[in-house]
């Protein structure tokens, strides 16, 4: 798949650095060492200068996403109805850190600068699917449920 | 859309907007044209806005729960895809027009509300919970009781140049956008007008840089068209950052054409054949709205090789930036777009010497650019009509936090900061106002008592505030402010590109004063607190050094909200340092905890898990909480099956 891209981008400079890298976290849904390994030697660019950008800016990610990606928002409308305490509880009932998958592949976490929804805030997107309007009631129920159905899953 | 033989489509417009003679029937390319602006309508149209913004309040199941109604009964209704009109608390949005009647506007429309607000609407009665309001049209019957949008105090209040037609057309159509007038100014100006004459009609009109640091529009282009190079670029920063704004978003998602417009003039203006237009990677909606508005463009022969044969050339780049708050600075954004680190340089070279691939380059915001094509239509007097003597126009605002409506609003320069919180509808009942956050993270707060202070770039800067982009928090009194301006010095301290100390190390350091703020220590005795207050003491000479010698932006703004906040809420800082007590119970390591003598049943658990063994009683019979033991970590809280511990 990453040459099919590489291909694409046959006389491509180093200001087609970041589409090509946002095409293969596209289509692998993460940035594989073998991936940056080959396009380092396709831009004839040192490996280390690729990951020196990737790692500035927060879109990439270097570790495959959970099979339950959860995106929480943390802009200022979200931090005053509590995204620290939803940040916070996931942590802790779905034992996964900020910017991290569980091991079994469950869950990841990412936070979020603004989602741009503040009129629904405190939001959260489960697989790209938002939860708005989030109170302790339904995001005790939300975590009940994603933590149930991932466990039929891993079985 | 066919009339006859001939197939009308943009192109005919767009000859139609330059004066060319048509092959087609004028009085068909009339007709057509009423019938984007829905003035004609043969069968009922219903229109839902689908932003970002509404999707997360369900837009898209309200979207299908209409496409299920009219399925289901075998109705011959349109649905059409609008952007928002700025109500965002009240979306999803669903406007209604029945042929011959006055299009209305429909709040708060859930996917299972959507059976009963049509089946009364066309039935000729309107389910009053979710009217808003109904547009004014001299062509169309309008509806009984029903107050017009115009008379709303929410729009009222406004003056919607740049929204004004937002929530009205179709983002996805280039064709409503040119019967509404839309690419007429460009296409005048490639025909009519010098590349001078355009320079001078913006800076006649007195436009200023709307990202937040308010330079002249007009002369930024003219520096660049001074130059001389085989190859200059225009681009257009459309990376809206900011937490907690979201106006450029909606702006975008609204009426991607106005935006492509302004590119084409502003290139044509400074001569550019390349342009690129920035935007942010995780608004897809966004993103998917402007690559079709390129696209559109393209195939209508507005932008291209030798466009509608003026001998103007002009290709536009969309560029999804991957993240990162500092590009919001011109030299950031264009290390970026070059494929490197967004870190700034030191100006001089000015981007409008040695810019993007070290060629004449002009950086403009994306709402600067909005305004483009409404000068050039409507000419360089009626825009600065608005505004105060050295702030033209209007400006979008972003009102969010402790608001009843958290909105969108387009307001001249120059009213004052309580205009904007008069039309979110002031904070919820029975809380009171505690400060506005003005510019995000970047600006300052304000106080209630400063309230009237009129916003324009001059006394926003006096008063130690900034307009930044243009997103505003209002916080009540259920707000810490120090747990705001700790999250915001977090988000600096995180989104800083580490290439000057200052910045780097700055913000680090005055995000850990500020925790140690907010936490509270284990013992009150030896080193460690003697630390704590030579932090403490540092912190404004800390803010105003970093303010001093930051090499972009972002450091030099990143302390004002430190400032503005010891100016204004001191004692508050006070309260927090000495008393170690939070008013608004948020700083969580502050709170004291106590057990409710009425629900404890004494069975001890908490005492067992406490960590500096606070909880002192004896089993069976309620237990208590020893206040200067208590650190607030609030275990016992969660320990607890009976609901007895609370906190004050």
């Amino acid at each position: 798949m990453v040459e099919k891209i590489l291909q694409k981008y046959s006389h491509a400079g180093r200001d087609s650095l970041i589409p090509i890298l946002q095409e293969i976290q596209d289509s692998i849904g993460y940035l594989s060492e073998e991936s940056i390994e080959m396009l380092s030697t396709h831009l004839n660019l040192a490996s280390s200068k690729i990951y020196g950008l990737a790692t500035f800016y927060n879109q990439f990610r270097f570790k495959a996403k959970g099979k339950c990606h959860i995106q929480v928002c943390h802009g200022t409308a979200c931090h005053l109805l509590g995204a620290v305490t939803i940040i916070e509880q996931i942590e802790k009932q779905l034992l996964v850190k900020v910017g991290q998958t569980t091991r079994n592949g469950n869950f990841s976490l990412e936070v979020v600068s603004c989602m741009g929804a503040c009129a629904h805030s405190p939001v959260i997107q489960v697989n790209g699917v938002f939860r708005s309007h989030l109170t302790e009631a339904t995001f005790k129920e939300l975590l009940e449920e994603l933590i149930e159905t991932y466990r039929t899953v891993n079985k | 859309m066919e009339s006859g033989n001939t197939i009308l489509n943009a192109t005919s417009l767009v000859n139609r907007i330059r004066g060319v003679k048509e092959t087609e029937n004028l009085s068909d390319i009339d007709d057509y044209i009423s019938r984007l602006k829905r003035e004609k309508l043969t069968k009922t149209v219903v229109l839902v806005g689908v932003t970002t913004s509404s999707v997360a309040a369900g837009a898209i199941e309200t979207k299908s729960a209409i496409e299920n109604y009219i399925a289901e009964r075998e109705l011959d209704i349109d649905i059409v895809e609008v952007g928002s009109n700025g109500l965002c608390s009240f979306e999803p949005l669903m406007d209604v027009q029945i042929p011959g009647k006055s299009r209305i506007v429909f709040r708060n429309v859930k996917a299972n509300d959507v059976p009963f607000i049509l089946d009364g609407t066309l039935n000729n009665y309107l389910p009053p919970d979710n009217v808003v309001g109904q547009y004014r049209s001299q062509l169309h019957q309008p509806w009984m009781g029903i107050p017009f949008l115009d008379e709303i105090a929410f729009f009222k209040g406004q003056s919607r140049d740049i929204l004004a037609l937002s929530g009205i057309i179709s983002p996805a159509s280039i064709e409503e956008y040119i019967a509404f007038g839309g690419y007429s100014a460009f296409t005048m100006a490639i025909s009519r007008l010098t590349l001078e004459d355009v320079c001078n009609t913006i800076e006649k009109s007195g436009l200023r840089g709307r990202g937040g640091g308010g330079f002249n529009t007009g002369q930024k282009w003219k520096m660049a068209l001074a130059e001389t190079a085989n190859q200059k670029y225009f681009v257009c920063n459309a990376d809206e950052s900011d937490p907690g704004a979201f106006m450029h978003r909606l702006m975008m998602e609204s009426n991607p054409h106005q935006i492509i417009e302004g590119i084409a003039i502003a290139s044509y203006a400074i001569g550019a054949s390349k342009a690129y237009l920035y935007t942010r990677n995780r608004y897809s909606i966004t993103v998917q709205r402007l690559e079709n508005a390129i696209q559109q463009a393209y195939n209508a022969g507005l932008l291209g090789h030798n466009i509608l044969d003026s001998g103007f050339s002009l290709e536009i780049i969309l560029r999804k930036g991957p993240g990162a708050y500092v590009c919001g600075e011109e030299t950031a954004l264009i290390s970026s777009l070059e494929g490197k680190r967004g870190a700034p340089t030191l100006k001089p070279p000015f981007p409008t010497q040695k810019g993007l691939f070290g060629k004449p380059t002009v950086v403009n915001n994306v709402e600067t650019i909005a305004n483009i094509p409404l000068i050039l239509r409507k000419g360089a007097e009626n825009f600065a009509l608005k505004g105060t003597e050295k702030s033209k126009g209007t400006k979008l605002f972003s009102v969010s936090g402790k608001v009843n409506i958290t909105c969108l609003v387009e307001v001249p320069l120059g009213v004052s900061i309580s205009t904007l919180v008069e039309l979110a509808q002031g904070v919820p009942k029975g809380r009171k106002l505690k400060a506005i956050q003005m510019g995000g993270p970047s600006g300052g707060c304000t106080v209630p008592e400063k309230m009237n202070t009129p916003i324009d770039f001059e006394t926003l800067k006096a008063e130690g505030l900034a307009m930044g982009s243009g997103g505003i928090t209002v916080l009540d009194d259920t707000v810490c402010i120090i747990d705001t301006i700790k999250f915001f010095i977090n988000f600096i301290q995180y989104e800083s590109c580490g290439k000057c100390i200052p910045c780097r190390e700055g913000s680090r350091r005055m995000y850990e004063i500020l925790e140690s703020i907010t936490r509270r220590p284990v013992n009150d005795e030896g080193h460690n607190t003697l630390e704590r207050f030579k932090g403490i003491i540092l912190l404004e000479s800390l803010a105003e050094v970093m303010r001093d010698t930051s090499l972009c932006g972002l450091g030099q703004t990143a302390p004002n909200p430190v400032l503005s906040a010891l100016k204004s809420f001191r004692e508050e800082f006070e309260e927090h340092i000495f008393d170690r007590k939070c008013a608004a119970s948020v700083c969580r390591n502050l709170r004291t905890f106590y057990i409710d003598v009425d629900k404890c049943t004494g069975c001890s658990a908490c005492a067992k898990k406490c960590p500096t063994n606070a909880i002192i009683g004896t089993p069976r019979s309620p237990y208590f909480v020893v206040e200067e033991k208590c650190i607030g970590c609030g275990v016992c809280e969660t320990t607890c099956k009976f609901g007895a511990v609370f906190f004050k």
